[in-house]
């Protein structure tokens, strides 16, 4: 059995509230999940449910093969977690903190040692192991997070928006330890905001509304059906003054949505309707493209909105 | 079980840590009990003395200026000045300059001497009932002694009162206010610096980590009751040997009793600020509620009023504050000498009080986590 994570037909409502609705899934062992989805649309409610932390209304899920609603106590040792908020004491050094992280999973003695060096090493954390955490910056605060967070040796690993206000090189040096570990067997769940990181993922889950709407690798999810509707294309216009030109992109007759990407417009036009836009910007390059992320997101989102 | 006390050495650890980190706690924490043991125990005085009084002496003869010495005996008055007519008299009580005026008619002696009632007019300001209270018995005393005095031939008093007062023989507030003090600072250090410490964790983010981690919530609670017990502990006894030293107040019961039944009123206030850190968000509110549960502890623990007077309601209040026993407790052993025989129900419910209020607190932090 390959299956780290499962979740099965989860739904959680906090008395008339439906924080989540009928959510199904599978995450692979040593696979990158990514896990993205506007605030309050259901992410942390689900990793708590996953963690055990609080029992789903409906429907079940594993970890490891565990029952998240009979395993808690066993499921949280071999399952990490890290979140925004870093979970660091500011007023203990670097080792305090790893130590103390050590001691709440129960490794002692020569185990707690020898994992101590393993975990500095791999994170780089070990150069700073009397600096206080609080004096630390984002970035180096975020490996020590991570340090803490893996020192149990889990198998799987819950990450809520680990990058959120980290600076585009620390967010490099996380992905880069993050894809080593799975090398090493680790499992991910990253829940994230930022789409370059989504792309990173193996696979992908957007959840909106509670409803989780899209599953599946960056190349599937281009090929959804609802975010290439039937008879529309998608197009890139470059263009040196966008926001002015988006305007007008905007007007064309058969321009369903536009939106730009630094010197580029990215439209999505109805087929039949491709001419007006070359008639319009007859000195402008306009290439076919496949969606991005972004605008498989926007269009799904739309298509709900609209159905509501 | 198990489970429920997990990584309660790593919790109490790190808790020390956090302890030793921040010394400006640390010194707030230990400074501020000592700054209001100082405040109280030299301010309050509830001993009725020096109230200053204004005199009308309006018959100025030898009897008139007896009856004034015999109220300065007392030392319950301190004659400030005489004025010169009844409304000054009053204008003395309202400006606040004297609390008590003394007004002897002018027939004072010649109603003496012919054995028609001689009249004096006491007039009090009674705004603080204690006061008035205390200065018209020690005028009544005054005046009936000296009445006696005329009719009995050779002025030998046929009754004499020889009262005799066991445990604080000087009658110095001190020794009645500051073990129940005691009491008060205790549970203001412990209830904030328990709650601040566990809200603290909530606003970071630490708690949410924990939640994630096989720590259970007792062993998160007692965790962290074991370190900020312990200071505690180390303040009682500073505490206990400013009292004994500053203030001269001597225990006369066993020390070592005094400090095994704190243990469970310890025990109590902890839980109690356990509790407040669940239903707090920000330290502002922690801070805010704990203050909450000090007003009551004043008020209504027999601290500062007789629990026998309040109305029943208030009485019951009273029942089920931990400051009511351990202030029971710490007057019993050091003012009367009491002994374990005595006092044992009152540690037996503040046990019962501290169990139910950090399984309390455990249970209502297992509930919200999710």
């Amino acid at each position: 059995m390959s299956a780290a994570i499962t979740a099965d037909h989860l739904t959680i409502r906090f008395g008339s509230f439906t924080a989540v609705q009928d959510v199904s899934f599978q995450v692979n062992k040593a696979e990158i999940f990514g896990f993205l989805g506007p605030n309050g649309s259901g992410k942390t409610t689900i990793i708590k449910a996953l963690c055990g932390l609080l029992q789903p209304t409906e429907g079940t899920g594993t970890i490891l093969g565990m029952d998240i609603r009979s395993d808690a106590p066993a499921i949280k040792r071999r399952v990490g977690y890290m979140s925004q908020k870093f979970g660091l004491y500011e007023d203990l050094t670097v080792e305090e903190n790893i130590d103390f992280y050590a001691g709440v999973y129960g490794l002692r003695g020569s185990d707690a040692a020898n994992r101590k060096r393993e975990v500095t090493e791999l994170t780089g954390v070990g150069g700073y192991l009397n600096r206080r955490a609080g004096q630390l910056s984002g970035g180096w605060k975020q490996r020590l997070a991570l340090s803490c967070a893996i020192i149990h040796s889990p198998e799987v690993m819950f990450l809520d928006e680990p990058t959120a206000g980290i600076d585009p090189v620390a967010r490099r040096a996380l992905w880069d330890l993050l894809f080593r570990l799975s090398g090493q067997g680790i499992t991910f769940f990253v829940t994230t905001h930022y789409m370059d990181e989504a792309e990173r993922c193996g696979r992908l889950g957007y959840i909106y509304m509670s409803r989780l709407i899209a599953l599946g690798t960056v190349a599937e999810l281009q090929k959804l059906p609802d975010a290439n509707p039937p008879g529309t294309t998608r197009v890139q216009i470059e263009t040196l003054n966008p926001s002015e030109v988006l305007d007008e992109v905007r007007k064309v007759e058969g321009v369903r949505e536009a939106t730009i990407f630094g010197h580029e417009i990215h439209a999505l036009v109805q087929t039949d309707q491709m001419h007006n836009l070359a008639q319009h910007f007859p000195d402008t390059k306009v290439e076919l493209i496949q969606p991005s992320l972004e605008d498989i997101f926007v269009t799904l989102t739309y298509k709900l909105g609209a159905a509501k | 079980m198990k489970g429920l006390f997990y990584g309660l050495v790593p919790i109490c650890r790190k808790e020390v840590l956090h302890i030793l980190r921040d010394p400006a706690t640390l010194v707030f924490a230990l400074a501020l009990p000592m700054l209001q043991l100082f405040l109280f125990g030299f301010a309050v005085d509830t001993n009725v003395r020096q109230v200053p009084t204004v005199v009308l002496d309006e018959s100025r003869t030898q009897e008139s200026r007896t009856l004034l010495d015999k109220f300065k005996g007392s030392d319950v008055f301190a004659i400030k000045r005489e004025v010169s007519s009844v409304d000054s008299m009053y204008d003395a009580i309202r400006s606040g300059d004297a609390r008590v005026a003394i007004r002897i008619p002018y027939d004072y002696a010649r109603r003496l001497q012919d054995g028609s009632t001689a009249t004096v007019q006491l007039l009090v300001d009674g705004s603080d009932s204690n006061v008035a209270g205390q200065t018209v018995n020690t005028s009544t005393g005054v005046v009936l002694e000296q009445s006696l005095l005329r009719v009995l031939p050779d002025g030998r008093m046929p009754i004499e009162l020889r009262p005799s007062l066991l445990y604080n023989p000087a009658m110095r507030a001190a020794n009645f206010f500051v073990p129940g003090l005691i009491a008060i600072l205790l549970q203001v250090m412990i209830v904030l610096l328990i709650a601040l410490s566990l809200v603290r964790e909530r606003e970071r983010g630490t708690l949410e980590q924990l939640t994630m981690t096989p720590v259970g919530p007792l062993g998160l609670m007692v965790g962290k009751m074991i370190p900020y017990g312990a200071l505690a502990f180390a303040e009682l006894c500073v505490i206990l040997i400013v009292m004994r030293i500053v203030f001269q107040v001597p225990i006369h019961g066993s020390l070592v009793l005094l400090l095994l039944l704190s243990l469970p009123f310890l025990l109590t206030v902890l839980g109690l600020g356990l509790v407040i850190s669940t239903q707090a968000k920000t330290q502002a509110e922690a801070f805010q509620l704990a203050m909450g549960t000090v007003l009551p502890s004043v008020f209504l623990s027999g601290y500062i009023f007789l629990i026998e007077n309040m109305p029943p309601i208030f009485r019951v209040i009273s029942g089920i504050l931990p400051a009511t026993y351990y202030i029971r407790i710490l007057r019993g052993i050091i003012l009367r000498g009491a002994g374990f025989d005595e006092l044992w129900l009152n540690g037996l419910a503040l046990t019962a009080m501290g169990c139910i209020s950090v399984v309390g607190a455990a249970a209502l932090f297992v509930k919200q986590r999710a």
